[in-house]
């Protein structure tokens, strides 16, 4: 059986990119990442591996869903290369990330997957490496009113049903809800694969909507429950006391005499 | 959705979650400690409420901690966490007590349970806080956000609203004489469960749990294998401790993935972290930067987390650890 797959994916600055690269506006509460490149969420592109096997088993059709401000074409293009059939873009400034809250964020991502219509399985990922809160996927199933399961790095498809299976803290466990259904995708389910060329040279021809906020019927002022005061560098650096020793043993020594000299152990 | 309406809101309430053997978590006592400083701050009560199977025992002993009055769900059907099923409790003593603030720790069950909680409330959440205060009197909410390397102050606007904090934010309270009231609470169920459970495998716990852990012996791509994790696990039992690491061992098989630490893994603040062959990157960082003392051991002078560790041995780990634990074993041996 083959069934509809929206992934939703947010533009993030690319989270490997070095931590001195984050200018802080105090004035505009808004952090500005210098020089990193943008990317596609790593947990959002789980989520779109996580749909790309599941098409790969029965012939699925995905949806690539994003919202946000100047989100990039060709970061979208290659991940919709990866295995992606058509994408919904919403772009406009009011959708700029740092004046989106969880709760703002998953009602237009709710408006958006309406716009989109049919779906049987909405794909996140576990949480946005920016700004790491983690409730928008669950948020947007309960505003959907569908089942929603969380972390999972195994989603099966079968008999009108989604088979989970989802990390725990001290293993895992396998949840079953019938479709449609809402699940967020850990990154134990592993990285999205490479898109091949030539799916790359056809990606610009796949199918394609670009709405602007205000096609989406959502009132912005409304939405959205906190509000972000104060935005601070925080310093984690500490005085290290250094040991080169020319013989390894003499330091393995120093540290087991320091660490009860000092009380530590 | 149906909305509620919180339009007066009072006092604090922590959700509490017990160990398997029913011992009461330090995340949940230093989340006591905080619930009660913030409650005085408004001249108000403590309230817990804790919803599990046979947790008769683990509401009395919480009741020794400062807490006005704890509201217990004890059900068999409350033995294993289900969101289905633990959602509409947690709903309806919201709704029938409206405090000010729910609170409850950044754990694997509340990360699942509480956006669902703050959705069907529509209440603010503010999720892995690693501080609460009171300014100008109103509570505020500080959170890392991109990996750590910035730190957001929030305000809720909903009335009602609710927060995850990170393990070691709150100062555990000293346990008293005088008990807090203990209320039963009725079960209530959903007419119908979405989500079922089919079947749980869990991976053998007989060494420490990580997140409880007071020593943590991290390793990372420069362990080479899985060899090295055993050494590293031959250290932490020597401390009583843990074995943790960052992204790639546990992306390459060579821990398993419950031992990640980071903002993706399992966030932990020791009174030592031991850093192995980790070269400190603002993820793993993120997830053990507020250990009390941090130790270093890394080949490459230059590793970044030599510069947010205490004490740093440039060198190959291989030569380092075998006589770090003879030495220790003399030391611990020789009657500390």
């Amino acid at each position: 059986m083959s069934i509809k797959i929206i992934v939703c994916a947010k533009q993030v600055p690319d989270p490997e990119g070095p931590p001195a690269s984050y200018e802080v506006n105090s004035e505009a509460r808004k952090v500005t990442p210098k020089g990193i490149p943008p990317v596609i969420n790593p947990f959002d592109q789980n989520a779109l591996e996580a749909a790309i096997r599941i098409k790969e088993a029965d012939g699925s059709k995905i949806t690539l869903l994003s919202i946000g401000n100047n989100i990039s074409r060709t970061v979208i293009l290659k991940a919709v290369a990866s295995g992606a059939d058509e994408y919904l873009l919403v772009d406009g400034p009011e959708l700029d990330p740092a004046y989106l809250d969880s709760q703002a964020t998953a009602f237009l991502l709710a408006s958006s997957v309406k716009k989109i219509g049919e779906y049987d399985l909405i794909l996140c990922g576990q949480q946005a490496s920016d700004t790491n809160a983690g409730q928008v996927g669950l948020g947007l199933g309960q505003i959907l009113g569908i089942p929603s399961i969380s972390l999972a790095w195994k989603v099966e498809v079968s008999d009108g049903r989604v088979i989970v299976e989802r990390a725990l803290p001290d293993g895992y466990e396998t949840m079953e809800a019938s479709l449609p259904a809402l699940v967020t995708v850990s990154s134990l389910l592993g990285d999205l694969r490479y898109p091949n060329i030539q799916a790359i040279r056809t990606a610009k021809s796949i199918p394609h909507t670009i709405l602007s906020p205000a096609d989406l019927d959502e009132d912005l002022g409304r939405l959205g429950l906190l509000e972000t005061i104060t935005l601070t560098v925080p310093s984690r650096k500490r005085r290290c006391i250094k040991f080169e020793a020319k013989i390894p043993e003499e330091a393995g020594h120093w540290l087991a005499e320091k660490l009860i000299e000092e009380k530590i152990l | 959705m149906e909305r509620h309406d919180f339009k007066t809101v009072k006092n604090v309430l922590v959700l509490a979650e017990i160990n398997e053997d029913g011992s009461i978590p330090n995340i949940i006592l230093q989340l006591l400690g905080l619930g009660k400083d913030l409650a005085s701050h408004f001249g108000e009560r403590l309230y817990v409420i804790i919803i599990g199977k046979d947790i008769s025992c683990a509401s009395r002993e919480l009741s020794r901690y400062g807490i006005d009055e704890i509201f217990s769900a004890d059900d068999e059907r409350y033995s294993e966490y289900n969101p289905d099923i633990y959602l509409p409790v947690l709903e309806r003593v919201c709704k029938n007590i409206h405090p000010r603030l729910l609170l409850s720790g950044h754990t694997s069950i509340c990360q699942d349970l509480l956006p669902r909680l703050a959705f069907a409330l529509n209440a603010g959440l503010v999720t892995d806080c690693v501080d609460i205060k009171v300014t100008e009197g109103e509570l505020s909410f500080t959170r890392p956000v991109y990996g750590g390397n910035v730190l957001a102050t929030q305000r809720v606007r909903s009335t009602i609203a609710i927060a995850t904090v990170r393990i070691g934010v709150g100062k555990p309270p000293a346990p008293s004489t005088v008990t807090g009231k203990i209320t039963s609470l009725a079960p209530a169920f959903p007419v119908e469960t979405h989500l079922k459970i089919t079947g749980k495998t869990l991976v053998d716990q007989k060494d420490c749990p990580l997140g409880e852990a007071l020593v943590v012996v991290s390793g990372g791509k420069g362990m080479g294998g899985k060899e090295g994790f055993q050494m590293l696990l031959e250290i932490a039992r020597l401390l009583g401790g843990a074995v943790g690491a960052t992204r790639p061992p546990c992306d390459l098989g060579w821990a398993p993935p419950s031992c990640q630490v980071g903002i993706t893994g399992k966030v932990v603040a020791p009174d030592l972290y031991i850093a192995v062959g980790i070269s400190g990157s603002t993820q793993h960082l993120s997830g053990m930067g507020d250990s009390r003392k941090i130790v270093a051991i890394n080949k490459d002078p230059e590793a970044n987390i030599f510069n947010v560790s205490d004490f740093g041995l440039v060198g190959d780990w291989k030569q380092i650890l075998p006589p770090f634990m003879a030495r220790l074993k003399d030391l611990v041996g020789n009657g500390r």
